[in-house]
C-alpha cells in the first residue's frame, strides 16, 4: 500500500489538465436546474463547490451550504449509464438504391471520456452493465467502443442523502475497486489514491502532497459515517426464492395504486439496460434511421406482442420490475440487480421506496 | 460479412399466399457470399426488417439443408407484417440472423417425434416436420397434432393429408369451429392428445402455439406418462434486438430471443403456469 497522498482544493485544475492532457474530454458533475448532473467540464471552479442535494421520497433538491467542498452531495439523477449506454443513438441507416436497398452501420463512438466524481454505486452499477452489454453471446459494440476508453476518477461518498441504502447492498459508500483514481474529500482537499497503473501516471503529473495521519484518519471517518448514517436498507441481498414465492402478494395491487407508471425508476436506475429499437422513415422514402432509445417496463409497449399485451395491468409491470431488479437478475448476472443508489425512490413522482415495498413483501 | 447487429439486404424470390392472412417468403441473400455462409436449425428465427417500418422475429419454416434460399410464413397481424404482405417477388428486404436455441433434434434421433402446434404454431415446426420426414430412418414414429380456431386457419391442408399417408405417421387436426365437411375433430387440439400412439419412454415433444394452449398439452401429455423433460416449447415474446440485450422479451431470468425460443418445460413451467410475466 503505497502512502497516502492529498491533493488541495486549490490544485484541483491540475487533474482536470492532466486528464485533458492525455487525451480525454473530462465529464465531471456540475449544479444545474437544482440538479446534479455530469458533464463535460473545463474548469475545477464550475464543480458544485458549497452545494447540498436534500433527497426524499418523492424530492431532489440541491441548497446552498455552509461548507466549501465540491461533492458533498450523493447523487444526481444520472452518473456513468448515459456515458456507456446513450439514451438514444442511431444504429444503422438504410438508403434506397435502383434496384433494393443499401445498409450503412452508424459509425462507433471514438471519443475517450474521463469522469470525476463517480460513486461506488455507480461503479458497481458499471459492472453489471458490462457484464449486460459486453460480456454475452453478442458483445455491443456502441458500449464497448465508450466503455473501453472510460477512464474512472471514484469520490468516495461521504454525504449519503436520505434515499441512499448502498451500504446494506454491500456497493458502498467506499469505492474499493475497478476505478482509476479514489478520492476522499475532506474541507480543504482530496486524500487520494491510484487505482490502476494509468491512475498512478496520472498522480504523477500532480501537485500532491503527503498525506498527514491526521487528514487520513479524517478520510476513513467520513466513509464509515457515511454507511453509519444511512436510514434505509434493502432487506437482504439475496431476495430471489422469497419474492418469486410471493407473486400473488395483496401488496403488488397496493403498489399499483400509488404507482403512475411512468417509467421514472426505470431511467434513473443506474442498472435497468431496456432499451426499444425505433425506425424513422424519411418522408421522401429514400431511406430510414434504424435507432435505439431507452425503453421502460412499465411502459404499454414494453410487453406488447402481435395485438395483445402481456402485461396489461400497473400492478404486473411494477411486479415485473421488481421481481427482475431483486429476484431474476440473480439467474442472470448473480447478483441482486440493486446497488443501493436510491435515485428510484428520489426519483419517483409519487415517492414510492423499493426498501419499504420489498420489506411488506416479505411480511 | 454477416454481422448480428446490422441487417444484411435479401431479395424475395417467391412468395405463396397460405390462407387469407399467412404468407410465405421465399428469401435469398442479395450477398451471394452470406448466403452461401447462411446455416440455420428448425426453431430459430431471423429479424425481418421492411425498411421504414421496422423488425420482427419470424421464425424459419424451411429446410435447413435447402441452401439456396429460406422461408418465412407471416400471419399480417401487425403494422410490419402488413408491410411485408404487400412485397412482391424481386423486392429488397432486410434480415439480420439466425438468433436463438432451435429444435433438440439430436435428442429427438432414435425416438417418436411428437409435434403440437396451435394456431400459426405451426410454422416454427413445420420445418421439423420436413426435417424428419427426410430423414425418417432416424427417427421412429411421427405424430403431428394441430389445433386451430376455424378451420380456415389451417393451412398446408394438402401436405397434413399427404403427411397422413406417410408410414409411422399420424395426423390429428382439430379446429374449435369449422365450415361443413370438416372431416377432423371439432374442439379443442388437447382432446387429441389422448389418441396419439406414441411411446411415452422414448419420445420427444415439441409444442408452439398460444402459452395457456401449451400449459394444458404439456399436461395432457404428462397424463400419458411422458417424463416433463421429454417436453420442448416455442416462446414468443417482444424481441426488438435479438441479441440478448433490450430486454423485451425476459420471462423470469431468461431472455427468451437467446436462451430460448425453445425451452425444455421444466425450464419454464412455473413462470407459464403462472401466466402475466
Amino acid at each position: 500500500m503505497p502512502a497516502s497522498r492529498f491533493l488541495p482544493h486549490s490544485a484541483l485544475q491540475s487533474l482536470l489538465d492532466a486528464l485533458t492532457a492525455r487525451g480525454y474530454a473530462v465529464i465531471a458533475p456540475q449544479a444545474r436546474d437544482g440538479c446534479i448532473v455530469y458533464t463535460e467540464t473545463r474548469h475545477a471552479d464550475e464543480l458544485p463547490w458549497g452545494i447540498r442535494l436534500e433527497q426524499d421520497p418523492g424530492s431532489s433538491r440541491t441548497i446552498k451550504g455552509t461548507h466549501r467542498q465540491a461533492f458533498a452531495w450523493a447523487n444526481g439523477p444520472q452518473a456513468l449509464k448515459p456515458l456507456v449506454f446513450a439514451p438514444s443513438e442511431p444504429l444503422w441507416r438504410i438508403s434506397r438504391q435502383a434496384d433494393g436497398y443499401a445498409v450503412k452501420a452508424a459509425e462507433t463512438p471514438q471519443r475517450p471520456l474521463a469522469v470525476i466524481g463517480v460513486r461506488a454505486c455507480d461503479l458497481a452499477a458499471l459492472a453489471i452493465q458490462d457484464r449486460h452489454f459486453l460480456h454475452g453471446p453478442y458483445p455491443d459494440p456502441r458500449y464497448g467502443a465508450r466503455r473501453e476508453g472510460m477512464l474512472l476518477v471514484a469520490v468516495n461518498c461521504t454525504h449519503p442523502a436520505s434515499t441512499c441504502f448502498c451500504a446494506s447492498t454491500g456497493d458502498g459508500p467506499e469505492a474499493k475497486t475497478d476505478f482509476d483514481l479514489a478520492l476522499t474529500e475532506l474541507d480543504d482537499g482530496f486524500v487520494i489514491e491510484a487505482g490502476s497503473a494509468e491512475g498512478e501516471q496520472i498522480l504523477a503529473a500532480l501537485p500532491l502532497q503527503d498525506a498527514r495521519a491526521a487528514q487520513v484518519e479524517a478520510a476513513a471517518a467520513g466513509i464509515r459515517h457515511a454507511a453509519e448514517s444511512q436510514t434505509r436498507a434493502i432487506p437482504g441481498r439475496n431476495l430471489r426464492d422469497a419474492l418469486m414465492a410471493r407473486l400473488e402478494h395483496p401488496r403488488w395491487q397496493e403498489v399499483a395504486q400509488r404507482c403512475l407508471a411512468c417509467g421514472n425508476c426505470t431511467m434513473v436506475c443506474p442498472t435497468c439496460f431496456c432499451h426499444a429499437e425505433t425506425e424513422q422513415p424519411e418522408l421522401d422514402g429514400s431511406g430510414s434511421l434504424h435507432s435505439r432509445e431507452w425503453d421502460s417496463c412499465f411502459g404499454e409497449r414494453h410487453g406488447y406482442i402481435h395485438g395483445k399485451q402481456l402485461r396489461p395491468e400497473i400492478s404486473q409491470r411494477y411486479r415485473q420490475w421488481l421481481t427482475h431488479k431483486l429476484a431474476s437478475w440473480h439467474d442472470q448476472f448473480g447478483r441482486s440487480g440493486c446497488v443501493g443508489c436510491g435515485r428510484c425512490i428520489a426519483w419517483c413522482p409519487v415517492g414510492i421506496d423499493i426498501t419499504e415495498e420489498a420489506a411488506a413483501l416479505l411480511k | 460479412m454477416n454481422s448480428p447487429h446490422v441487417p444484411q439486404t435479401a431479395r424475395i424470390v417467391e412468395r405463396i399466399q397460405e390462407s387469407d392472412d399467412i404468407f410465405t417468403l421465399r428469401l435469398r441473400f442479395s450477398d451471394a457470399a452470406v448466403q452461401d455462409g447462411y446455416r440455420f436449425a428448425p426453431g430459430q428465427f431471423n429479424m425481418v426488417y421492411l425498411p421504414g417500418a421496422g423488425e420482427v422475429p419470424i421464425s424459419l419454416s424451411s429446410d435447413p439443408e435447402e441452401r439456396e434460399d429460406f422461408a418465412h410464413t407471416i400471419r399480417a397481424v401487425g403494422r410490419v407484417t402488413r408491410g411485408l404482405a404487400a412485397l412482391k417477388p424481386g423486392d429488397e428486404i432486410g434480415m439480420r440472423g439466425p438468433y436463438g436455441r432451435g429444435w433438440p433434434l439430436d435428442e429427438a434421433e432414435g425416438k417418436d417425434v411428437f409435434i403440437i402446434t396451435g394456431g400459426l404454431g405451426c410454422a416454427p415446426v413445420v420445418a421439423v416436420i420436413h426435417y424428419v420426414l427426410k430423414r425418417r430412418e432416424r427417427f421412429k414414429r411421427l405424430v403431428i397434432l394441430q389445433g386451430v380456431k376455424h378451420s380456415h386457419d389451417l393451412i398446408w391442408r394438402a401436405s397434413y393429408e399427404r403427411w397422413a399417408q406417410a408410414t409411422d405417421t399420424q395426423v390429428l387436426i382439430a379446429a374449435n369451429s369449422t365450415e361443413a365437411l370438416w372431416p377432423w375433430h371439432v374442439g379443442s387440439p388437447i382432446d387429441l392428445v389422448s389418441q396419439a400412439e406414441f411411446d411415452p419412454a422414448n419420445a420427444v415433444t415439441m409444442i408452439c402455439g398460444p402459452e395457456g394452449m401449451m400449459v394444458a398439452a404439456a399436461k395432457a401429455l404428462k397424463a400419458r406418462g411422458l417424463n416433463e423433460a421429454d417436453i420442448h416449447v416455442s416462446l414468443e415474446r417482444n424481441m426488438q434486438c435479438a441479441l440478448g440485450l433490450c430486454g423485451h422479451c425476459q420471462l423470469g431470468g431468461h431472455f427468451v430471443c437467446k436462451d430460448g425460443p425453445v425451452f425444455s418445460y421444466p425450464e419454464v413451467k412455473v413462470l407459464l403456469e403462472r401466466g402475466g410475466l
